[in-house]
């Protein structure tokens, strides 16, 4: 009792950097090509994306329960790649906590892409940018508070998941017990005094990165008017 | 003078662009037409933005598009240079910043000769004290400058402006002006200037383009273009009228004698050098007419003229089209005057002309 418990800390900044990584990788050309495109399938693409805003974790938790598990389809693949299975497993917990904050990085990103909007990136063309050029230097630097607002909602939001990780990770300590599982347990356990330290340290945290977050965003020098 | 041909098509919600055109450009050359005449698009197909036009573009010797044989340069490769109407300037970086990006990704394969240096832009259109601030900290004018300088470092070969000035006041335009005379005199690079603006087209251009509902209408000398009366419905009939070719003359008690051919005209005294050439625009509903040379009279120009043609119309007034001293004149005077008067063509008359028409109508 009393000793700092630091495994579920680990674990949790563990996953949100691994999720964060691996969603800004797959969310921006996503977001760009939600930003930019003039397909009829575009709104079909943005409601599976904004799906998990609105169903409870469970169910969430429950299709991926089945899609991740050894019998299910893309489970079984992973057991012959791999030879383990992704259900309760640190794998599998990213694969779940992507999709789960698939919403907090593609919005901000494709909403702050939309906001650049088509007029820079022509003038970039017109001076002898070609599109990959133009997003590097152009579109990224003038879409920068969608790429930190989209880091810290998606980081922040992996930190605090509780339910579709307990429906698919369960609660192995330093595989799957992440911070908020943690807290569950020490609460149902009444260790109070343990889950006390979880929390305020997660709150005070939280806190200072949002903090941060909105101070950074008011010193950019062309965000001043 | 550089060749330009255009036969190009684009369907834009409802609104069809269809030209067909091979321009010699030398200087500067106006596109003017009515909002909507499809004078932005004009621009934006020659430089590669509209991907779903089709047709044929060619620049001195070389094809930009050609739909037929899947030709299709893109902005980036194509040697222009572009001046958006709300300046584009990128926001994230300094106007140093600005003007390097363009440096950096300038066309392969120029020499020395062809290639514009930074100092010389930055000294032609002003720029030195603006270059360490972001472009939200500068005025309209100052924004428009930077864009121009962005453009010219990219060394383009064809200068596309749209509307750079739309958005200043009359008096922040007349400064900048001079600016846009200067790159096109220092730089050589033939300029499109598109402006739905007589007076800036006039100042600015030797050649105009007319465009109306997405065709090209008329292409030519400036003066020819704006005397055509069956081009008035396009370039305004109130402000219709014919450009003279004038030299500026002394100035004394507060007029400016202006010399045209053997006659002499007073205008509102400007301040430009004597013996300048310039160009005076005279609007058509100005000029009266007389038979008889007037005495007694406010008016102080009168010019001896001769009558080429009168043409009539629908409406109450007449078109006269005159010549004084080898140069055009027009008079819009009522159906009622002509028959008056009794004036045939090939009859001499006086044209008279009210010194305060003049006003900022002068142009060098």
């Amino acid at each position: 009792m009393g000793s700092l418990e630091l495994g579920p800390v680990w674990l949790s900044l563990q996953l949100a950097t691994v999720t964060v990584i691996v969603l800004l990788l797959v969310g921006t050309p996503l977001a760009w090509w939600l930003a930019y495109t003039r397909s009829r399938i575009k709104p079909v693409i943005e409601a599976l994306i904004a799906l998990p805003l609105v169903l409870p974790p469970t169910v969430l938790g429950f299709y991926l329960l089945i899609l991740l598990g050894p019998a299910g389809p893309i489970g079984r693949f992973w057991v012959q790649l791999t030879d383990s299975a992704l259900t309760f497993s640190f794998s599998g917990l990213v694969i779940a906590s992507v999709i789960y904050s698939f919403p907090f990085v593609v919005q901000p990103l494709q909403n702050s892409f939309q906001g650049v909007g088509r007029a820079p990136l022509e003038a970039a063309a017109t001076l002898g940018a070609k599109p990959l050029d133009a997003f590097f230097s152009i579109a990224s630097p003038m879409a920068v508070r969608g790429y930190i607002t989209a880091t810290i909602l998606g980081f922040t939001h992996t930190l605090g998941e509780f339910g579709v990780v307990l429906m698919v990770g369960g609660n192995i300590p330093g595989s799957t017990r992440v911070i908020s599982i943690a807290i569950y347990e020490h609460v149902e356990t009444l260790s109070y005094e343990q889950a006390h330290i979880l929390s305020l340290g997660l709150l005070i945290f939280s806190f200072s990165v949002l903090l941060g977050v909105y101070i950074f965003n008011r010193r950019l020098p062309f965000n001043r008017i | 003078m550089a060749k330009l041909t255009t036969q190009s098509n684009l369907l834009l919600d409802n609104f069809l662009f269809d030209s067909a055109e091979t321009l010699e450009l030398n200087g500067i050359t106006a596109i003017f037409g009515s909002s909507g005449a499809g004078k932005t698009t004009l621009l934006r197909i020659l430089a590669g933005l509209e991907n779903r036009a089709t047709g044929f573009v060619s620049y001195k010797n070389e094809i930009w598009q050609d739909t037929k044989n899947g030709v299709f340069i893109p902005s980036y490769e194509r040697k222009i240079g572009y001046v958006f109407q709300d300046g584009r300037l990128f926001s994230h970086l300094t106007v140093e910043d600005n003007l390097y990006y363009s440096l950096k990704r300038v066309h392969k394969g120029l020499n020395e000769k062809t290639t514009i240096g930074f100092s010389e832009t930055i000294k032609s259109l002003d720029l030195q004290p603006l270059l360490h601030r972001y472009p939200n900290f500068l005025s309209g004018g100052e924004q428009q400058r930077v864009a121009m300088g962005r453009a010219l470092l990219r060394s383009p070969q064809l200068l596309l402006m749209d509307e750079p000035l739309s958005a200043l006041d009359l008096k922040r335009k007349a400064e900048i002006l001079p600016y846009i005379k200067n790159v096109a005199n220092q730089f050589q690079i033939p300029i499109l200037y598109v402006t739905h603006n007589i007076d800036e087209a006039t100042h600015l251009a030797q050649r105009m383009v007319l465009l109306s509902s997405g065709r090209i209408i008329a292409s030519g000398e400036i003066g020819e273009i704006l005397e055509r009366a069956d081009l008035w419905p396009l370039t305004g009939r109130l402000e219709a009228g014919a450009l003279l070719q004038a030299t500026v003359g002394p100035t004394k008690k507060g007029m400016t004698h202006l010399l045209v051919g053997e006659e002499t005209l007073k205008i509102p005294a400007v301040s430009i050098e004597p013996k300048t050439k310039a160009r005076l625009r005279v609007q058509a509903k100005e000029v009266a007419i007389a038979t008889q040379r007037p005495s007694h009279l406010s008016i102080r120009n009168i010019m001896t003229a001769r009558v080429l043609s009168i043409e009539t119309g629908e409406s109450i007034f007449s078109e006269l089209l005159l010549d004084v001293g080898g140069q055009h004149l027009r008079s819009r005077i009522t159906r009622e005057a002509v028959k008056e008067l009794e004036l045939c063509e090939g009859q001499q008359v006086y044209a008279l002309i009210k010194s305060v028409s003049f006003e900022g109508r002068l142009f060098t």
